[in-house]
């Protein structure tokens, strides 16, 4: 079905090709898996099978794609559309029309579709995806997941017989992803499309893929059965870990598959201890919050969130799209709306300090944080951070060299990777010294080399004595760095405490070792240090 | 009572007609209460039949804008356009000019014809303003555009676009002026300024390359392409026919021109317009999705709006000639089919709770 053939793809102006002999057969019907680190080319690599790689985004590509028997190299990418369903990475940013069922239609409009198949093939997209409820609604006013179906159903009424996704559930609450990824597998059993998509977050599709492609950061592209490229791949999902710790084989990549293999390391756990995470002196709770109100209009956002931050310590924040995780950050830190309750800091509530004081207690990195980056080097970021703060020349710089290591810094922020981009944000936030940091889904985009990092990075805050509070929707990131974990639904707190009780007990949010081991073990380094601590 | 009928949505293309012809009413006459009647019709369909969509909420300004009309048309009667006759209301000094300004009065004395006539040339204005306001509260804009010829369908997708990406500006301005907060900026110099407009800028233009790819990647602009001997011929029938109406219409109003370059030059103008856009839309490779269907309450809207126009050409005073008119036209209010509704479920769904809780 994608033939890629001796392909090396240079953009203009880089010095070395972001791909680099690539030769990939994908056969009809398959579910091909992208990964790689970030920046890696797995954009460039989808990019190509619709041609908007080089034909829209410019650059020098040699060798040949071939996509059902059509060169991409004589068709621009408009006149693949019905060959290749190409799902950017934002779909908000990809919709065109207002409402779901224009949007659907879209397309076949340009195609030319006789109107009275467009009718029948949008009532068959709707059922299809499960959103015909949805049909008139405004395209903004649908959450993160129904978006991302509304993008999906908007090609495939193009019926197209090849699907390409960039990231499509990178922005999704554990729910929502996992019924994006359904469909998705839907797909390719009942109607035998083939689909490529590009995902960091592992865990969730590689039971689905029948071949995965690792792009390195050279350019250099590997495609292979998901279980032989994960034994030796250094990113893989937990589930894999487990399995190469356990020397299991072969390799298991569904939960059910590692439980069933499992037996006999459970009874090793049975009695061993869990590992203590590093617990540093708890002295007090550094911002306490009472009866939390956020109000949008007549709509409640948030409702009478109790929360308390403890020194030392990293809360996670989890729930659903739009569960008013974001909102209650705004409203600890000040900056956001508060209609009620009550927020201290070191007994000051931080909503009537004035901004830099404000910033002095309580920092924030919010979801967009290239927000707050404008200026052109990350030097002159990191000058404008320390006058800002009224810090001693050269704080900002200091605290990124230890977050990200060294950063050229005539950098324009523009350029940097998400994970130096995030660090060099927090880094200009802790400039002004806060011990409490509040973080808005810092993850989005994030390889797990990156998490990794950051994770570190956020576990070493709290060894320093912060107060960290994290929202995010992946949960084996917070089972990593988390000491405590609350659950947020219709902007109240439905549940908090102790991680290990929180993201053990629920089916929703049990990491994947957890579901393969059981209650007390969350990740694999706990069970590698257990075994370890035995002998 | 009757069966509730269906609901349904006009073509947009039935209420401009009506508006229009309503407006072309209101350009015939100066009788302050006429006018006022046409206002009336227009806002009486316009609240019975306007749908629930943020677009359809504008009338209030439109209103609005047509009061402001009055008062600066009547200030500008006062202040410029002081008659002799009438009866004297308030009798100002006239404010002396040079020779020069001959002609020009400034202030005199108020007279009762004064105010009179600017009231009723602003109100007629007002009318005028308000008859378009209630076109666009009643019918939406966007499937306006999409009822264009396919000659134009490239327009009407750019201002589409464009009308996507306004209120997603503002929120990004929005969202990066919240995240400068969190800088601790407080300043409101230039630099402050910068800090906002570049990642704002650089959003925007994330964005439109994303959606241009989109488009792109959903054949978007695909079979464009006509051989271009027929999009020579066809921009050259457009343009002709364009000449052809402006010099028409000109000379409609000049009535000293030939007479040969009036209503037959107009016409002919249209004709070869018409042929160039019938020409040009055949090339057009798109399809539309549920085009607005138009049927007979479309003709029914659009006949009552040419009905009152008729009827004001016939007379333009208040006689039973003109009221019939108005009653026409305030026809669709009554009769048309009702807009559909996005919360009409949602309503019927509370009404049953409400109901039940009353009797709970």
């Amino acid at each position: 079905m994608i033939t890629v053939d001796g392909v090396t793809m240079t953009y203009d102006g880089a010095a070395r090709p972001v791909l680099r002999d690539v030769d990939l057969h994908v056969d009809e019907g398959e579910l091909v898996v992208v990964t790689g680190p970030t920046g890696a080319g797995k954009s460039s690599l989808l990019g190509l099978l619709n041609g908007l790689v080089p034909h829209f985004t410019g650059g020098h590509l040699e060798g040949s794609v071939t996509v059902a028997g059509l060169r991409t190299e004589d068709h621009p990418p408009r006149e693949l559309a019905a060959t290749v369903g190409w799902v950017g990475q934002d779909p908000q940013a990809g919709f065109v029309t207002d409402t779901v069922e224009e949007e659907l239609a879209y397309g076949m409009e340009q195609l030319g579709v006789d109107p009275q198949a467009m009718r029948r093939r949008v009532e068959e997209t709707l059922d299809l995806l499960g959103i015909a409820d949805l049909r008139a609604r405004s395209l903004r006013s649908l959450s993160g997941g129904q978006q991302q179906r509304v993008a999906i159903g908007a090609v495939l009424t193009m019926h197209p017989p090849v699907l390409v996704l960039d990231e499509p559930t990178s922005a999704l609450d554990p729910t929502s992803a996992e019924d994006v990824l359904a469909t998705l597998a839907r797909l390719v059993h009942d109607l035998g499309t083939t689909v490529v998509l590009a995902e960091h977050r592992l865990e969730r599709v590689v039971p689905f893929a029948d071949v995965l492609v690792h792009v390195g950061t050279d350019g250099s592209v590997t495609a292979g059965a998901p279980a032989t490229l994960l034994a030796t791949s250094p990113i893989a999902p937990p589930i894999v870990e487990l399995g190469r710790l356990a020397g299991w084989e072969p390799l298991p990549l569904t939960v059910r598959e590692a439980r069933r293999a499992s037996q006999t390391l459970r009874k090793e756990l049975a009695g061993l201890p869990v590992p203590a995470r590093p617990q540093p002196g708890r002295d007090g709770v550094l911002l306490s919050a009472r009866g939390v109100e956020v109000r949008y209009g007549p709509l409640p956002a948030v409702r009478g969130v109790d929360i308390d931050l403890p020194a030392g310590t990293v809360t996670a924040l989890m729930g659903r799209n739009g569960s008013g995780k974001s909102t209650l950050l705004w409203a600890l830190q000040g900056s956001g709306p508060r209609h009620g309750g009550d927020v201290r800091v070191e007994g000051e509530d931080p909503a009537r300090l004035s901004r830099t004081q404000a910033r002095r207690r309580v920092g924030m990195v919010p979801q967009t944080a290239s927000d707050l980056l404008y200026l052109e080097s990350v030097a002159a970021e990191c000058a404008a951070a320390d006058a800002e703060a009224d810090a001693a020349e050269g704080t900002c710089t200091a605290l990124l060299t230890r977050l990200a290591g060294t950063v050229d810094p005539a950098t324009n922020p523009r350029d940097l990777s998400e994970g130096q981009k995030l660090a060099l944000v927090l880094a200009v936030q802790l400039t002004a010294a806060p011990r409490v940091m509040l973080l808005d889904e810092p993850t989005r985009g994030l390889d797990y080399t990156a998490k990794e990092a950051l994770a570190e990075i956020l576990r070493e805050l709290a060894a320093d004595g912060a107060a960290v509070l994290v929202a995010t929707h992946d949960v084996e990131f917070v089972a990593t760095v988390a000491d405590r974990a609350a659950v947020m639904a219709q902007g109240e707190v439905i549940t908090a405490g102790d991680v290990h009780e929180v993201l053990a007990t629920s089916p929703a949010f049990a990491p994947q070792v957890t579901k393969v081991l059981g209650d007390p073990w969350l990740t694999v380094r706990d069970v590698r240090v257990a075994l370890e601590e035995r002998q | 009572m009757a069966e509730p009928r269906a609901r349904r949505d006009l073509h947009p293309g039935a209420w401009w007609v009506w508006a229009l012809g309503l407006a072309v009413a209101a350009t015939r006459t100066y009788d302050v209460l006429l006018l006022g009647l046409v206002i009336g019709v227009a806002s009486l369909v316009v609240l019975a039949r306007r749908p629930v969509a943020p677009w359809a909420m504008s009338f209030r300004l439109y209103l609005g804008l047509g009061a402001l009309v009055i008062v600066i048309r009547v200030l500008f009667g006062v202040v410029f356009g002081a008659s002799s006759t009438g009866t004297v209301i308030l009798d100002l000094p006239e404010v002396p000019l040079p020779s020069w300004a001959d002609g020009v009065r400034v202030l005199g004395p108020i007279t009762s014809d004064t105010l009179q006539r600017s009231f009723a040339a602003g109100l007629q204005l007002a009318a005028l303003i308000i008859c378009v306001g209630a076109a666009n509260s009643l019918a939406n804009p966007r499937r306006l555009l999409k009822s264009l010829p396919a000659a134009l369908y490239e327009v009407g997708a750019a201002v589409v676009v464009a009308m996507t990406l306004f209120p997603q500006l503002a929120e990004s301005v929005g969202r990066v002026r919240r995240a400068r907060r969190l800088r601790g900026d407080a300043s409101r110099n230039v630099r402050a300024l910068r800090s906002i407009v570049i990642p704002v800028m650089e959003d925007a233009l994330d964005r439109s390359m994303q959606l241009a790819a989109s488009m792109d990647a959903r054949g978007y602009g695909r079979k464009g392409a006509a051989d271009p001997r027929t999009s020579r011929l066809t921009g050259a029938l457009l343009v002709g026919g364009l000449l052809g109406v402006c010099v028409g219409a000109y000379a409609t109003a000049d009535l000293t021109a030939p007479r040969i370059l009036a209503a037959p030059m107009l016409a002919a103008g249209f004709a070869v317009a018409g042929i160039g856009f019938w020409l040009s839309g055949r090339k057009v490779g798109q399809t539309r999705y549920r085009p607005d269907p138009w049927r007979g309450w479309e003709w029914f809207t659009a006949l009552c709006g040419v009905a009152v126009a008729v009827t004001f050409f016939l007379d333009f005073a208040l006689s039973p000639v003109t009221l019939t008119g108005l009653v026409v036209a305030a026809l669709p209010a009554l009769l048309t089919p009702e807009p559909t509704s996005p919360y009409a479920a949602l309503r019927s769904a509370a009404a049953t709770r409400t109901a039940a809780g009353m009797a709970a």
